[in-house]
């Protein structure tokens, strides 16, 4: 017996002879509907790894040749913000990555954060008085701060510039509420105090693929070294 | 559906067969470049800045 008279001999009487084909036609669109959604997750959990991926090499080839030629302009044009999408600095998460490198690109729109971390403008710049204040993809797009919540206080956590090495110690991590915005401030929790401490704040989605919090790693400078100086021994840390 | 579309297709099967592999290739490339970017931002994957937007 075939495929189609079974199904046919289950179809009760009356129903017109049409009935087993738009059976047909709803089992292919179901099926289709499970493969595209299969097919997002993979373009989700994969294609946009590749997507950062490419970008990430590509950054970083530009910062090479940015650094090894003389900086444009006079040195303090250097300390100032850098251009939107732009990358101009490299992070450091022994703990989570060894000596591997993250390149930081400047702002944190949908756009920017796709090529990787990304330093909110405004925020003081690595080794500045305030606060160093970089997000990064919990998942999806080379998901650069997946591992966040792995650091533990006391960790390294180090920033490279053109003329040098920033080392902060990660001094805690909380859960907070997506508008907890006072995370971010110059002095964080105190709107409008002056900075006296050099700190860093790393924030990503808590939990994993979801948006309901955010995960927020804290940590504050402990020392500086001109590139020339070779790297810091923190990076040696695993 | 799909043995409709199989019917409409021209020529025979090797022919077929090409036009349907071409077919396949350019829905995927349309989902991949096109609809998937767009459906993405639907979803909250991108939300790690507080803000106050998630």
């Amino acid at each position: 017996m075939s495929v189609a008279t079974r199904t046919r001999a289950r179809v009760p009487a009356g129903v017109p002879a049409r009935g087993p084909a738009l059976l047909q036609g709803l089992g292919e669109l179901l099926l289709t509907l499970g493969v595209l959604l299969l097919l997002f997750c993979v373009y989700e959990l994969y294609g946009t790894n590749l997507v950062t991926e490419r970008e990430q090499r590509q950054l970083g080839q530009d910062l090479t040749r940015a650094w090894a030629a003389p900086p444009a302009g006079p040195t303090r044009a250097a300390a100032r913000e850098p251009a939107l999408g732009q990358a101009f600095a490299r992070l450091y998460l022994p703990r989570l990555d060894g000596s591997t490198a993250l390149v930081v690109v400047q702002g944190v729109s949908v756009a920017d954060l796709k090529k990787g971390p990304g330093h909110l403008p405004g925020s003081a710049l690595p080794g500045e008085l305030g606060n160093l204040v970089l997000s990064g993809h919990r998942t999806t797009y080379g998901a650069p701060f997946s591992e966040l919540d792995r650091l533990r206080d006391g960790d390294a956590i180090v920033v490279e510039t053109r003329d040098s090495w920033f080392t902060y110690r990660v001094t805690g991590e909380q859960v907070v509420q997506p508008d907890a915005v006072e995370v971010t401030y110059p002095v964080p929790g105190d709107a409008g105090a002056r900075p006296t401490r050099r700190v860093i704040t790393l924030t990503t989605c808590n939990p994993k693929y979801s948006a309901r919090q955010r995960l927020i790693v804290s940590g504050r400078l402990e020392g500086r070294q001109p590139t020339s100086a070779g790297r810091p021994a923190a990076l040696g840390e695993a | 559906m799909y043995a409709w579309l199989w019917g409409r297709l021209p020529g025979p099967l090797p022919v077929r067969l090409l036009l349907a592999l071409l077919a396949l290739v350019v829905v995927l490339l349309l989902l991949f470049t096109v609809v998937f970017p767009q459906v993405e931002a639907l979803l909250p994957f991108a939300d790690v800045t507080v803000d106050g937007q998630g």
